[in-house]
């Protein structure tokens, strides 16, 4: 598993400009929103603990569905599937090495945030960087499935306003969840990120990681297992 | 084996002898490669009997003792050769001591620490051809292993070919130049979907009736024999 891990991790070294905007992008987004709400701190309070553990799905649901749909078109997953790895040495081996960019990347962001931009977090940072590295694997777990059901790099980057954009507008950042029309209140409940989302709510609303954040987590948490099985189950070791 | 409604491989029979190179000669679509995916058990729907080694094609027990060269090269192009060599040594559980030497065999050496992205077509080939010789497999499937190269690294890959079947591997080799068959201790002729024959190069000559490889797979292929 570590072998695999160490391949990924070496090709992203071998790429210096994705790792800079993985690791720039959401400090940048998130000073913005600072200064969007420079006079309405509460705002930016409420919204920018929701992003900490948005930006994570993004970035690794495009690091994931990209590079599983170059292993899938390339050959070189008809060609590993023939040695004695297996699916899951593969799944994990990316799990780990996108974990470990996440929480480089929580720990930036959240460091940013907490610190210097002033966001007011009742909860650990440790507890944020946890939630956000959470929300990473299902990113990931999301992004295997993506490229399962894509054949070009353009198809499968229209999978992230199909899949990951819906889950935005429902999670209750834009408008709480309990207060939408009862269908989409319905649907927002089915969605993983709702429960990021809330969990985001809790840590910044109560003293310490309390019992319901952690119930969301482990939500999230269970619903990125599901997505990777899921994924893993269309990795073919036979196709036509 | 059936794609669709079509037959893509139909009516094969046939087997490899241990320690022997077979070329796999054939017109382009022909079925070599749907024959040789068969082989390693990553092609669907594949119907009869095909054992590779004493096992049905495809059985888990078998992934270590079969090496697959595919036809378009399957390593990272955002890696250099020698990080594709280390990868694929560990995820074949072999030694990586052999990694420069084999890097050598390739005629790669002098481009071992450049990304596969700028390497040409040819040093690509060899690379992915380097990665699946890492593992010192029993059987070596290799789909068109020296397409595009020049004269003298053909040459050069032929007789380390032929070295690794002196040491005991079984390897299946496929081309559609004509001139490989000689290099080959027995051929196998594909045309649509169907094996032709089974026989040696000079077999081949001789019932086509001319000792030119080319002129030869033309009359036998072509059905003008």
């Amino acid at each position: 598993m570590t072998a695999t891990t160490v391949r990924v991790l070496r090709q992203l070294r071998h790429d210096p400009r994705t790792i800079a905007l993985m690791l720039a992008v959401p400090c940048v987004l998130m000073t913005v929103l600072r200064f969007v709400y420079s006079d309405r701190r509460a705002v930016f309070d409420s919204a920018g603990a929701p992003l900490l553990a948005i930006f994570p799905l993004f970035t690794m649901f495009l690091v994931t569905s990209i590079s599983l749909l170059r292993e899938r078109t390339s050959g070189t997953l008809e060609r590993l599937l023939t040695t004695p790895l297996r699916k899951l040495d593969l799944l994990g081996g990316y799990a780990l090495a996108f974990a470990l960019v996440a929480a480089l990347q929580a720990g930036l962001v959240s460091a940013l945030a907490l610190g210097p931009l002033g966001l007011h977090v009742s909860g650990s940072n440790a507890a944020v960087v946890v939630l956000c590295v959470t929300v990473a694997l299902l990113g990931l777990g999301l992004g295997l499935l993506a490229s399962a059901f894509a054949r070009t790099e353009f198809q499968v980057v229209q999978f992230l306003p199909a899949t990951i954009v819906p889950q935005l507008l429902l999670c209750g950042l834009l408008v709480p969840r309990e207060r939408m029309a009862s269908v989409l209140t319905a649907i927002s409940d089915v969605l993983p990120m709702s429960y990021a989302v809330d969990a985001t709510h809790h840590l910044s609303q109560e003293p310490g990681a309390g019992g319901w954040f952690w119930a969301d987590l482990a939500i999230v948490a269970a619903c990125a297992v599901g997505a990777v099985a899921l994924g893993a189950a269309t990795l073919r070791r036979r196709t036509p | 084996m059936r794609r669709g409604r079509t037959d893509v491989v139909a009516g094969v029979g046939f087997e490899l002898r241990a320690g022997s190179v077979t070329g796999l000669l054939g017109p382009s679509g022909c079925g070599k490669t749907s024959l040789m995916r068969a082989l390693v058990g990553v092609q669907q729907r594949v119907r009869g009997e095909l054992r590779v080694l004493g096992e049905p094609a495809g059985a888990p027990a078998l992934r270590a003792r079969v090496g697959y060269l595919t036809q378009a090269p399957s390593i990272y192009a955002d890696l250099t050769a020698r990080e594709n060599m280390e990868y694929f040594a560990r995820v074949q559980h072999a030694a990586r001591d052999r990694i420069d030497e084999l890097l050598e065999r390739v005629g790669l050496a002098a481009q071992s620490d450049q990304l596969i992205v700028t390497l040409s077509g040819g040093e690509r080939a060899r690379a992915s051809l380097a990665t699946v010789l890492l593992g010192e497999p029993e059987l070596l499937v290799l789909d068109e292993p020296t397409v595009g190269l020049d004269p003298l690294l053909r040459r050069s890959l032929w007789e380390f070919f032929g070295e690794l079947a002196a040491g005991g591997a079984t390897l299946l080799v496929s081309s559609h130049v004509m001139d490989e068959a000689s290099h080959c201790e027995e051929l196998l002729l594909m045309r649509d979907a169907l094996l032709l024959a089974q026989l040696t190069p000079d077999e081949l000559t001789r019932r086509a009736g001319t000792t030119d490889l080319d002129e030869a797979f033309v009359r036998l292929v072509g059905g003008r024999a």
